[in-house]
């Protein structure tokens, strides 16, 4: 038994002490929250937005269509363009559209993690738009129909009224997307970037060592999810006082 | 009944998970040695009780199948040098060859656990490899060359450094240079290295998963230089218009095979094959035909 844990402390001290290497994993999770961070605001502010222009339209085609105002033929526009969006984000690998914002489409910027957080946010922002689209659907019609008959437009009707029901119901899938979104940086290395799978995976080529650095890097990964999951979890309960 | 069901479900998982984690076959030392080829025969038969690879008869090998003229892939088998040489190798001691395409930083790993029995990808000896791994003799000359965009104000390696100290070893990387590697090649390694180790440092360094998306980015103008080993950069730069290499190579060094370091007998027979092959004529035969004499 000794032998076992004096063998796992050398393995330990090679992988993380001897050459530093621990220091590539504390740069590398920076680097990989800085991304997750980052990504996870413009999905979000995105996301609402896609997902106000599908909902309005989904809502409320029938009485535009009966009006023929250029209102209905501006939305119509507006909702076709960001279902193509949803589609085309939805239906290719995240891989392979960090390597076309990477080789394609930013050639100019130097900076690898901010090509990583602008890939990240595009691509979560559709995924955040169908979790709002589907939480406005859920909201009552009476509540919108409340809203009007209190003489709020339709704009104010939303953000006063919809909007934070809104927000409340789709807090659980929303702390989903932001656990996904942060286990997708781990294809940054792709493009060059220093995530923190990166690092594991560059002490694993220097050390020839897989177990160690692979395993701590599990281990943070894990680490940070279950934190992520505790600051939602009081958030939603903080929530729901207003239930009571 | 759906109980049933589920506990016949449960069960089935239970066995899947122990089937999956079941010892490997376990390996047989009574049977007879292992066929060796009459030319090699010499150096083998003092390990004749040792089994020469995991899987008897076969000989597998690890590789990073992105590395031309050393290995890459041909439609749906794999070419280069490294390649026909295992094959010649594998011929000589009377084994199957079997190739496995993993990522370069898996290799030596793969094979310090016995997972794969050698590991061929223009693989340079170094002090750190020779801890986890033994080498066979060299078999080829690797030149780690660095490709620029034409017209680059880097006209040597030595460009990249903006001070030396007093006895003319580098001292400090100019500002905004960044060097691109292929992770975990010597190139990387020696790049990463602080200015004093002839690297640039860290910082300065991207590391690229495969050569040609390092490549890219040097066409992109994403880093000033790429450092590679000599023959996949003459092929990037005929590939790839706007690049050349630099006259001065980085560095030079030599290509071995990599083999688990308990397993000597299969090192002494491959080493005897190699002698063999070499004096042959049969290892330059293979390499003239990958790299053409300039």
């Amino acid at each position: 038994m000794a032998e076992f844990f004096a063998s796992i402390q050398k393995k330990f001290i090679l992988c993380f002490v001897d050459d530093g290497f621990w220091k590539w994993l504390v740069q590398g999770f920076k680097n990989s929250l800085v991304i997750t961070f980052f990504a996870v605001i413009i999905g979000f502010l995105l996301g609402v937005v896609l997902a106000t222009v599908r909902s309005s339209y989904d809502k409320n085609e029938e009485s535009l269509r009966l009006r023929k105002g250029i209102g209905y033929y501006l939305l119509r526009f507006f909702n076709g363009l960001c279902k193509v969006y949803i589609t085309v984000i939805r239906g290719v690998p995240v891989v392979v559209q960090l390597m076309i914002w990477y080789f394609v489409i930013l050639v100019s910027q130097k900076n690898g993690v901010i090509v990583a957080v602008v890939a990240f946010g595009f691509n979560s922002a559709a995924y955040v738009a169908e979790i709002f689209r589907g939480g406005i659907m859920s909201i009552d019609g009476g509540q919108f129909e409340a809203g009007r008959s209190l003489g709020f437009n339709y704009v104010q009707t939303m953000i006063y009224i919809i909007i934070p029901q809104v927000i409340k119901s789709v807090l659980p899938t929303l702390l989903n997307e932001v656990i996904a979104l942060l286990k997708e940086t781990s294809v940054a290395g792709y493009v060059g970037i220093m995530d923190l799978t990166k690092a594991g995976d560059l002490i694993r080529g220097r050390t020839f060592e897989a177990f160690m650095p692979l395993i701590a890097v599990a281990i943070i990964y894990l680490i940070t999810v279950i934190v992520l999951t505790k600051v939602f979890g009081i958030f939603e309960r903080r929530l729901r006082k207003s239930e009571r | 009944m759906k109980k049933v069901l589920a506990i016949v479900l449960a069960a089935a998982l239970c066995l899947a998970l122990f089937a999956a984690c079941g010892t490997p076959a376990t390996t047989d030392d009574t049977t007879a040695a292992p066929t060796v080829g009459s030319t090699a025969a010499d150096d083998t038969t003092a390990a004749a009780d040792a089994k020469l690879t995991a899987t008897e008869g076969v000989l597998v090998m690890a590789t990073n199948a992105a590395f031309p003229p050393y290995e890459f892939k041909e439609g749906d088998n794999f070419a280069g040098i490294d390649v026909e040489i295992a094959t010649a190798i594998a011929e000589k001691l009377g084994l199957t060859l079997e190739i496995q395409d993993v990522e370069f930083g898996s290799i030596v790993g793969g094979v310090q656990t016995g997972k794969f029995d050698i590991g061929m990808a223009g693989m340079t000896v170094t002090e750190k490899r020779l801890k986890s791994v033994n080498f066979s003799e060299s078999y080829a000359k690797g030149i780690q060359s660095v490709i620029v965009p034409e017209g680059s104000d880097l006209t040597k390696f030595d460009d990249v450094y903006s001070e030396f100290d007093a006895e003319g070893n580098p001292a400090a990387v100019k500002e905004g240079i960044i060097i691109g590697v292929q992770q975990d090649t010597t190139g990387d390694i020696y790049c990463s290295s602080d200015p004093a180790d002839f690297g640039v440092g860290e910082a300065n360094v991207i590391r690229y998963k495969v050569g040609a998306d390092a490549v890219q980015a040097l066409k992109a103008g994403k880093v000033s230089a790429v450092v590679i080993d000599n023959e996949p950069a003459k092929s990037f730069v005929a590939a790839n218009e706007g690049l050349k290499i630099l006259d001065t190579a980085y560095t030079e060094e030599n290509y071995a095979i990599a083999i688990a370091k308990e397993n000597t007998a299969l090192l002494d027979a491959v080493n005897g094959a190699l002698k063999a092959l070499t004096e042959e004529g049969k290892v330059a035969e293979i390499i003239a035909k990958y790299i053409p004499a300039e």
